[in-house]
């Protein structure tokens, strides 16, 4: 149990119900929040996320937003929304459709509605459900009027109405009052759901600090809203989730861009080295940067590049000069980096490069995720170029993967390419807390004394003389007195480091540096196969990993035998993965993008596996994953086509059911407290 | 968005932070082992030697010397001296170099690079490095031509030169490095001439001892796919008339007895007249003042510089003004973080402020 279980003191109610309220335990819930991308979605969610967290249940979330800073107010693309799963139990996924959409106006009920399930919960600002609004999006008519909603159980309020109402004492314009109207909604759910409250008015406080009218009408909306859900018996129910039972522990809500950049500074400390970042903005990376660049105090220096090309290059300048260096993008910045991190191979040099990805190819969907940039992270570099590659599979996942991405190019002086993306970036959990004394210590292992003797006898430097062991050169850095020595991108002879194009050395150092990065020390992949009896099993990647475990519940759940295992390390692959790959009769790898790790594991084992691909922006969903699961398990089995139900069963499971299903898992804070103490 | 005052550091020179030399050095210790790969004639062999020659009055400590180069035959450079040195990839070289000396406050940060890999295909990041003022030194061999690639004309080729690429002559408008440099808000500007080593020298001591990005373009000829390219610099027939040189704090007058000057003409123009001509004779010349603040005066010198073929140019050290370099501020942000934040806690930093405990 969480040891804080605030209520809500601070609200002076007066209480006016005649009808007493029901409350109903639920299990779980999911919620969205929808309107325009200036009406503070984001910003509500994030706070909805924060009293959640603080309140104990397990929780995952999924922002959705447009490109677009400010599209035309109520239009469809200007849509944005935050959905928030949690529950009362340990959950993977954000949730596939809401039980309930908080709907801001016309075009975000619009927008959202083919992804709520009937009998769900939409509570609808009418404000803004004038006839040319809803023209502008195409209704002909009101669809809060026409019966066309009849089967969702629909809440319509003037929340902008009485938003205004609620903030008149503080003399605002009617827009700067209409402002609040996403405080007054979150104050509305915060009253359904139970939610403690007192770390928004904090946050109202801090935020506006500077500007006392619009703190105090935010803070005054937002408590309205509350009320109006205690008062107005517009609701006889209010809703109870309980705090999940998780892993003894303190655990803190966190993001996988804060993530990212908290391993990235626990890395560089664990090895003593300032840190370097070389970035150039871009979604859904800069996040990266802003918090990286608010960590001065950890001797974190970071350089807003004027390119892409520029980041990187002032990373592996910091490098050179004995810093870690690190660069965050996305898939077209990779693009544009692809140069200098060939020279990273060649130099041997530490360099963390982290590709938050996107929807491709070229500018493609900036806002949506997508795992495309696998093969181009693996390939797209000129000549034989192998390095390391990583991937988060989780939010929280990030900062161990930045400590292990640390980990491996400062031993082995290497460029490491961290994969994470959108879903990961922005999505949040609860995550146990490390105690960073318990993460690995890097040893730079610095040469600062001559490593070999000349034909002459004379004590000498060998830039290129390597560890019997991990094949990682021997790295002195400018300022170490007899070391000076001259690197770049021309081939190196062996061990000396000097310009040579002689043909067999050639060949060696590019087997060398292959086997250098084949050598990588990687732990043994993990199989989850319960009863050891499963004939499929599914293997995934990266931000995958929360729809493809809530899937393989599910089929559980209905009585399927499948067998699931996540790869973290995509370069090398753990050595035991073709041992695995080939005790299971099918392997079905789900991806969101069109079979890159499936043509990896084809060219590298020999293995048939199956494709499962989908490329649409959006994370995978439980249900779909589901269905496919089950279909091969039972084709597996030999059950004909119209015989199967498995897959259909596993994915029409009922809400509560389903995620329910989805519980049966392992507990939170397991995983990441391992894996970050390797 | 808000600005704050960034309590600017003082403006010592621009080997401050390095370890000095505790003995004397010599040239020799600056020749690495490498083969030196040139074509014969070229150049870069007399920058080179100058440079070698240089390094040891500097008194800085050998290994505290970083070399940075690009891609070209110039930036071969860093293979012939035995400091520490990196040739990267084209046209990078001020990026990595921003980085490293951001890193390292105790190195002396050197750029070497070319025309091509300068002003074509890293344009970018000179005129961004130029703009931050990152305390490193960028010697800018311009020949005019693309040397490595055997021939084809570069963004500062004259228009109309025919070459691989250009047989019916180019059509490109070319770049005057030093108005580029300026254009950029460069605080050290200057000009030399690979012949002469004196003159060589002197810049790149001035350059070494400015706090901040010294930009110095170097006129380096090639010998095979442009040659005499600067030939009236220095053929004694017509080399007094094509120097103009600048001396802070003396008027701008040359040619053969001293009988060209320099002279306000217009709106923020110069131009070259006869001394004789001129009604207060000397006193109407210019009289040269690098520390001017106002870049316009550096510009209008750098615009007598020819466009097409180079009859008469401006040399010496155009432009030469204090302002913070990035690096510093870069690094007193930390300090000023680390005195007031405390040096960062990892385990505070992770556990953030709103936690929840299971027991």
């Amino acid at each position: 149990m969480p040891t804080r279980r605030p209520d809500d003191p601070s609200f002076d109610l007066e209480m006016k119900r005649t009808v007493t309220i029901e409350v109903k335990q639920l299990d779980r819930v999911v919620i969205r929040f929808a309107g325009d991308s200036g009406d503070g979605m984001q910003l509500t969610g994030d706070r909805f996320t924060a009293e959640t967290a603080s309140f104990g249940n397990d929780l995952s979330t999924l922002p959705n937003f447009p490109a677009e800073i400010r599209a035309p107010a109520g239009t469809l693309p200007g849509v944005s929304s935050f959905q928030l799963h949690f529950a009362d139990h340990d959950i993977l996924t954000p949730g596939d459709a809401p039980d309930v959409l908080i709907a801001m106006n016309p075009a975000a009920l619009k927008a959202n509605l083919k992804d709520v399930p009937r009998g769900a919960t939409l509570i609808v600002d009418t404000a803004d459900f004038t006839a040319r609004n809803l023209k502008r999006i195409g209704y002909d008519e009101n669809p809060l009027e026409t019966g066309e909603l009849d089967a969702y159980h629909v809440v319509p309020l003037n929340l902008t109405g009485m938003t205004v109402e609620s903030v008149k004492e503080f003399g605002l314009t009617r827009k700067d009052a209409s402002r609040a109207k996403n405080m007054y909604a979150l104050g509305l759910v915060s009253w359904l759901f139970q939610r403690p409250v007192e770390s928004t008015i904090t946050f109202l406080q801090t935020k506006f600090a500077g500007k006392p009218d619009i703190r105090d009408a935010n803070i005054a909306a937002f408590r309205a809203g509350y009320n109006f859900g205690e008062t107005a018996e517009e609701f006889s129910v209010r809703y109870e989730v309980k705090p999940a039972s998780m892993a003894t522990g303190t655990y803190r809500n966190i993001s996988g861009n804060l993530a990212l950049a908290y391993g990235l500074v626990a890395g560089a400390q664990r090895a003593g080295l300032p840190l370097v970042l070389g970035a150039y903005p871009i979604t859904p990376a800069s996040d990266v940067l802003h918090e990286l660049s608010k960590l001065k105090r950890f001797n974190v220096t970071t350089v807003q590049a004027e390119d892409e090309i520029a980041g990187i290059g002032a990373a592996l300048g910091a490098s050179f000069g004995g810093a870690l260096g690190v660069t965050t993008s996305s898939g077209p910045g990779i693009s544009l980096k692809s140069e200098t991190i060939g020279l990273g191979v060649m130099l041997e040099l530490p360099l963390v490069v982290c590709d938050i990805q996107r929807a491709g190819p070229s500018t493609g969907m900036p806002t949506k995720t997508e795992q495309a940039d696998l093969l181009q992270v693996m390939f797209g570099r000129n000549g034989e170029a192998p390095l390391p590659v990583l991937a988060a599979q989780s939010p929280a996942d990030c900062f161990a993967i930045a400590v292990e991405a640390a980990r491996i190019a400062i031993t082995y002086r290497t460029p490491v390419i961290v994969l994470s993306d959108g879903y990961l970036a922005n999505g949040s959990e609860p995550w146990k807390i490390p105690v960073v004394a318990d993460l690995p210590t890097i040893d730079p292992n610095f040469t600062v004394e001559p490593n070999a003797t000349d034909d002459k006898g004379q004590p000498t430097y060998l830039p290129y003389l390597r560890d019997p062991e991990t094949l990682a050169r021997a790295w002195a850095v400018p300022g170490t007195a007899g070391l000076d020595h001259r690197i770049g991108g021309l081939e190196k002879e062996d061990k000396t480091g000097n310009i040579s194009y002689d043909p067999a050395n050639h060949d060696l150092m590019i087997r060398t540096r292959q086997a250098k990065v084949d050598g990588v020390d990687v732990p043994p992949i993990e199989v989850d196969d319960p009863d050891g009896t499963a004939k499929v099993l599914v293997l995934g990647w990266g931000s995958t990993y929360g729809p493809i475990g809530a899937g393989v519940r599910r089929v559980r759940a209905v009585g399927g035998k499948i067998a699931q295992a996540h790869l973290r390390h995509l370069n090398p692959f753990p050595s035991n993965l073709g041992d695995v790959l080939r005790s299971y009769e099918k392997v079905l790898v789900p991806e969101m993008n069109l079979g890159q790790l499936a043509m990896l594991l084809r060219a590298k084992y020999l293995v048939d596996v199956v494709s499962y691909a989908q490329v649409r922006g959006m994370p995978l969903g439980a249900a779909e994953l589901a269905e496919v699961i089950g279909n091969l398990v039972e084709e597996t089995e030999g059950i004909d086509d119209d015989a199967r139900h498995l897959g259909s069963a596993a994915a029409g499971l009922k809400h509560g059911e389903a995620l329910h299903a989805e519980a049966n898992g392992r507990p939170k804070g397991q995983l990441h407290e391992s894996e970050g103490a390797r | 968005m808000s600005t704050v005052d960034l309590g600017l550091p003082s403006l010592p020179g621009g080997l401050r932070g390095v370890p000095a030399a505790t003995e004397p050095q010599n040239r020799k210790e600056y020749v690495s082992d490498q083969e030196v790969r040139w074509c014969p004639g070229c150049g870069d062999y007399a920058v080179l030697a100058a440079f070698q020659g240089f390094l040891p009055e500097l008194g800085i400590k050998r290994e505290n010397v970083a070399m940075v180069s690009g891609i070209g035959c110039s930036s071969r450079f860093p293979y012939y001296l035995s400091t520490y040195g990196m040739h990267s990839i084209h046209g990078r070289a001020p990026a990595i170099a921003t980085g490293l000396a951001v890193a390292r406050p105790d190195l002396s940060v050197w750029v070497v690079t070319g025309d091509g890999d300068a002003l074509s295909i890293g344009g970018n990041h000179l005129i961004h490095t130029l703009r931050r003022n990152v305390n490193l030194k960028i010697l800018l061999f311009n020949n005019r031509i693309y040397g490595l690639t055997k021939g084809q004309y570069s963004p500062t080729s004259e228009p109309g030169k025919v070459t691989k690429s250009t047989p019916m002559g180019s059509v490109d408008n070319p770049f005057n490095p030093v108005s580029l440099a300026l254009g950029a808000e460069a605080t050290f500007v200057a000009r030399t001439v690979d012949s002469d080593r004196k003159h060589l020298t002197s810049v790149l001591r001035a350059a070494a001892e400015h706090r901040g990005t010294a930009f110095v373009e170097i006129y380096q000829n090639c010998p095979i796919f442009n040659d005499n390219a600067f030939e009236a610099f220095k053929d004694p027939e017509t080399r007094d008339d094509a120097i103009i040189p600048l001396v802070h704090g003396e008027p701008i007058r040359f040619g053969k007895d001293g009988h060209l000057g320099v002279v306000r003409d217009g709106f923020a123009s110069l131009a070259v007249r006869e001394v004789a001509e001129l009604p207060g004779g000397e006193a109407d010349l210019v009289v040269h003042d690098a520390h001017t603040e106002d870049p316009a005066y550096a510009f209008a010198l750098s615009r007598l510089t020819d466009a097409g073929v180079l009859h008469q140019a401006p040399i010496g050290v155009f432009r030469s003004v204090d302002r913070p370099a990035y690096d510093d501020l870069v690094r007193q942000q930390i300090t000023t973080a680390q005195e007031t934040q405390g040096t960062g806690d990892l385990q505070a930093l992770v556990t953030g402020a709103d936690t929840w405990t299971i027991n």
